[in-house]
């Protein structure tokens, strides 16, 4: 859906539609363009809605493919290539945020919501088996209405 | 003059729904004012669909001098999208929530005869005050009948990415899943202020719960194919902000659903059953509140006015915390339900419940931490697909493990080991199927083995708790078959459910690991080779639409077993808007597709074009329709039957 939102800002800022990774600018190395994709695929077109560059037809993704196949194609490593955008854009560039301190919550909300909710279970399971077992007798008045029942049956 | 009395009904029903909420709130112990309830209700329906059908009536006649019908509509548009550019915009798109929301409140009245008095007129009285809101916020944030004089001669015309079928199936279903989870709400909180909360509160709660999941999953299921043939890179889900805001709904109702049965049968869980549906139908809220806050940039994004985000948040705060408040209150008050061991059906259930709302937690996190992040520290920061594929993928895989088990147990004490033995075939049997496939096809991601064996294991799960119950190989064909026959609904439904489940995981890994991809220039005449398929690019011409013009380009494909097949993709200009689109060709191979799109045209009369092979990529969606078929059969089952004469032993409700 995602697509969506940049053809509604195509709407304003571009002349035609453009593609996301064109032709021209894939590297002639399957093996560098296979790692430029990776790495495309994980960066974030900073005019885009939560798209990465790799789907992006905006201008701005285009240039940023390009720049990440020029590092490749210099030599650098994938991490060298995510440091060095993230140098000059920000952590904003990055879809996968790192694990920081800024970021600890993010990262560990979900594992903790399984464990409080695990320990949640336990506990409440061990109540209610107590609390259970306690309200399994019988009151005064049931007891009274059950011995009622076997009389008259009996 | 017919807006003006759709304007007119619309404000005669804010007024009605106001008076219906605090009267209903105030009297609800009185048995007497029921029936005006359920009169009200039916008559805030009548009223909101007579303004509903004077703005339709508008777009079609195109009245531009309806300011809506002027920014969003154009003479030239087929007369489907004329209908349909209604609620393809922020003021309609609410008279569509409202429509819906009046039409649960009506339901509930004329389906719920055989409720207590007083739990039926507090139900009531709670959807209405949530209509008498939301009517308020359309009439005074967002009006849709407001009028232009001078009138225009011509409208602005849709957004042409919403000129589609889509947009006539996908909100309609989206909103009646997200609304008719008010009802749930209604239904919890009514319990909460009544004190009457017990098995047979979830037996009535249960048939809503069902029906807005159903039409939740095939809500979601539209959007997420629509996005894929309509966006032109065949991507499905984008764990974009507003998808989240639709899923989180899907995932707590799933739990909903789920626990609803546990208390419905063993009258456990209550407390967790309450919260849920309070949760549930909040998160619908919340993605109400995203999507029309401006705080997110999407197509789906309609308002960028902040005075109606205001609004919502505040609407959103009312409701939410309102009920938490009642709950927190009456949360003491509520008394534990049926013993049982910690395995068995419903320890199996409470495991599920606690996976579902712990994804549903993780995925909350990852929308909302960016903005909260940012308005605390003014660090950017993006939470993007890795990150949910990551978190919630691990938390859905154990899920997805022991989802298989579940129905084997039994309720009260179950013997683990028998079930497992039970299932021995089907886990060998997905074992097998997944070895097979990567021994034939080979990893290209390095996670898909265990995915695909995951979703082999649910399916055949499901396949295999029918074919137990039926004794199958333990006697007769015959017999096994007439066993088969008649096994309840709810047997049927659940494997049905779990087996689509299955069938969209296998879907999922495969269309991923498997797509192939060819970017390439191709001039007229040449061709390119895919996956087996050979693609011949015979050309562009120009053709003329009703309202855009179009390069048409024409492929001919010739499948690995020689058959021919002509593929169309687009590019179109809008008259009106100037907007260009693409229409990307799709065909579909068995349940595999091959995805064409037409790409910028070269100086040298060549074009870019772009293919994709995406095997299997139908049964994404073909598992939803079997959960949808499933959530639709079970809701036939008389016993569920809103309004269907329920067994004697059911009347708890007095105690």
């Amino acid at each position: 859906m995602k697509r969506l939102v940049v053809a509604l800002l195509m709407l304003f800022a571009l002349n035609g539609p453009a593609f996301a990774v064109r032709p021209d600018e894939m590297l002639a190395d399957p093996a560098l363009e296979a790692r430029a994709r990776v790495i495309s695929g994980g960066l974030r077109c900073l005019v885009c809605q939560n798209e990465s560059i790799d789907d992006s037809d905006a201008d701005l993704a285009h240039d940023l493919r390009v720049i990440v196949r020029e590092r490749i194609t210099a030599g650098d490593t994938d991490d060298q290539v995510r440091a060095f955008l993230v140098a000059r854009y920000g952590e904003y560039v990055l879809l996968n945020p790192v694990f920081a301190p800024h970021t600890l919550l993010l990262w560990v909300a979900g594992p903790l919501a399984v464990l409080f909710g695990g320990v949640a279970m336990v506990v409440g399971a061990r109540k209610r088996r107590k609390v259970s077992f306690a309200e399994a007798r019988l009151t005064a008045d049931e007891q009274a209405a059950l011995d009622d029942l076997s009389d008259r049956k009996g | 003059m017919g807006i003006e009395l759709g304007h007119f009904a619309f404000s005669l029903a804010f007024a009605l729904a106001t008076v219906s909420a605090l009267a209903g709130l105030l009297l609800w112990r009185r048995a007497a004012l029921t029936p005006y309830l359920q009169q009200a209700s039916i008559i805030q329906f009548l009223l909101v669909g007579a303004a509903f059908a004077s703005l339709i009536q508008a777009f079609i006649v195109s009245d531009f001098s309806l300011k809506l019908a002027k920014e969003h509509s154009f003479s030239a548009q087929p007369l489907l999208f004329k209908i349909t550019a209604v609620w393809g915009n922020h003021e309609g798109s609410m008279v569509l929530w409202v429509l819906i929301l009046v039409i649960m409140g009506a339901a509930v009245a004329a389906f719920g005869r055989n409720l207590p008095r007083d739990l039926l007129s507090l139900v009531l009285a709670i959807q209405s005050l949530i209509a008498a809101a939301f009517l308020g916020f359309t009439l005074f944030t967002s009006n849709p009948f407001l009028r232009l004089d001078p009138a225009p001669f011509e409208g602005a015309d849709l957004n042409p990415i919403l000129q589609d079928i889509g947009l006539a199936i996908h909100p309609p279903l989206l909103y009646a899943g997200y609304v008719g989870f008010s009802v749930c709400f209604s239904f919890a909180a009514a319990a909460l202020i009544s004190g009457r909360l017990d098995a047979a509160w979830a037996r009535w709660v249960r048939p809503w719960t069902l029906l807005s999941w159903t039409f939740l999953t095939l809500g979601i299921a539209m959007g997420s194919y629509w996005a894929y043939y309509e966006l032109g890179w065949g991507g499905w889900w984008f764990w974009d902000p507003v998808e989240n805001a639709s899923f989180m709904p899907w995932l707590a109702g799933t739990a909903l659903l789920h626990s609803a049965l546990v208390m419905e049968k063993r009258s456990a869980l209550k407390i967790w059953t309450v919260f849920l549906a309070i949760i549930t139908f909040s998160l619908s809220l919340l993605g109400t509140f995203m999507v029309r806050s401006g705080i997110l940039t999407s197509v789906h994004a309609f308002a960028t006015d902040p005075t109606r985000g205001v609004v919502i948040l505040i609407l959103l705060s009312l409701f939410i915390g309102g009920a938490f408040a009642l709950f927190a209150a009456r949360v003491g008050t509520l008394r534990a339900g049926g013993l049982f061991a910690p395995i068995s059906r419903e320890g199996a259930l409470i495991l599920n419940n606690l996976l579902l709302a712990s994804s549903a937690a993780a995925v909350l996190v990852g929308t909302l931490y960016p903005l909260i992040l940012d308005a605390l520290t003014g660090e950017t920061i993006s939470v993007g697909a890795p990150f949910f594929n990551l978190t919630f993928g691990a938390i859905m895989a154990p899920l997805l493990v022991v989802l298989p088990l579940g129905p084997f147990l039994s309720w009260k004490r179950a013997d683990f080991l028998g079930a497992a033995q039970r299932l021995a075939w089907a886990a060998g049997l997905a074992l097998f199927f997944a070895i097979l496939a990567f021994a034939l096809t080979g990893a290209s991601v390095s996670l898909a083995p265990l995915g695909l064996l995951l979703g082999f294991w649910v399916a055949l799960g499901a396949l295999a708790e029918l074919a137990d119950r039926a004794h199958l190989f333990r006697t007769t064909i015959m017999t096994s078959l007439r066993r088969l026959i008649g096994l309840p609904k709810s047997a049927w439904s659940s494997a049905l459910a779990h087996f689509g489940l299955g069938v969209s995981v296998i879907g999922i890994v495969a269309a991923t690991a498997w797509q192939a991809e060819e970017i390439t220039t191709l001039a007229p005449g040449s061709s390119v080779t895919i996956d087996g398929y050979t693609v011949d690019f015979g050309g562009v011409t120009q053709q003329q639409g009703p309202n855009y013009a179009a390069d048409v380009a024409s492929f001919t494909i010739t499948a690995p077993d020689g058959g021919k097949r002509i593929a169309n993709p687009e590019r179109r200009a809008y008259t009106a808007s100037g907007m260009p689109t693409t229409e990307a060709a799709i065909e579909t191979y068995g349940f595999s597709q091959l995805y064409l799109q037409l790409g910028e045209p070269q100086t040298d009369g060549k074009s870019v074009v772009r293919i994709w092979y995406k095997p299997f990529v139908t049964l994404i969606w073909i598992g939803t329709l079997f959960m949808a078929a499933a959530g639709f059969l079970s809701l036939s089952n008389r016993r569920l039957r809103v309004g269907a004469p329920r067994p004697a032993r059911t009347r708890v409700a007095t105690e």
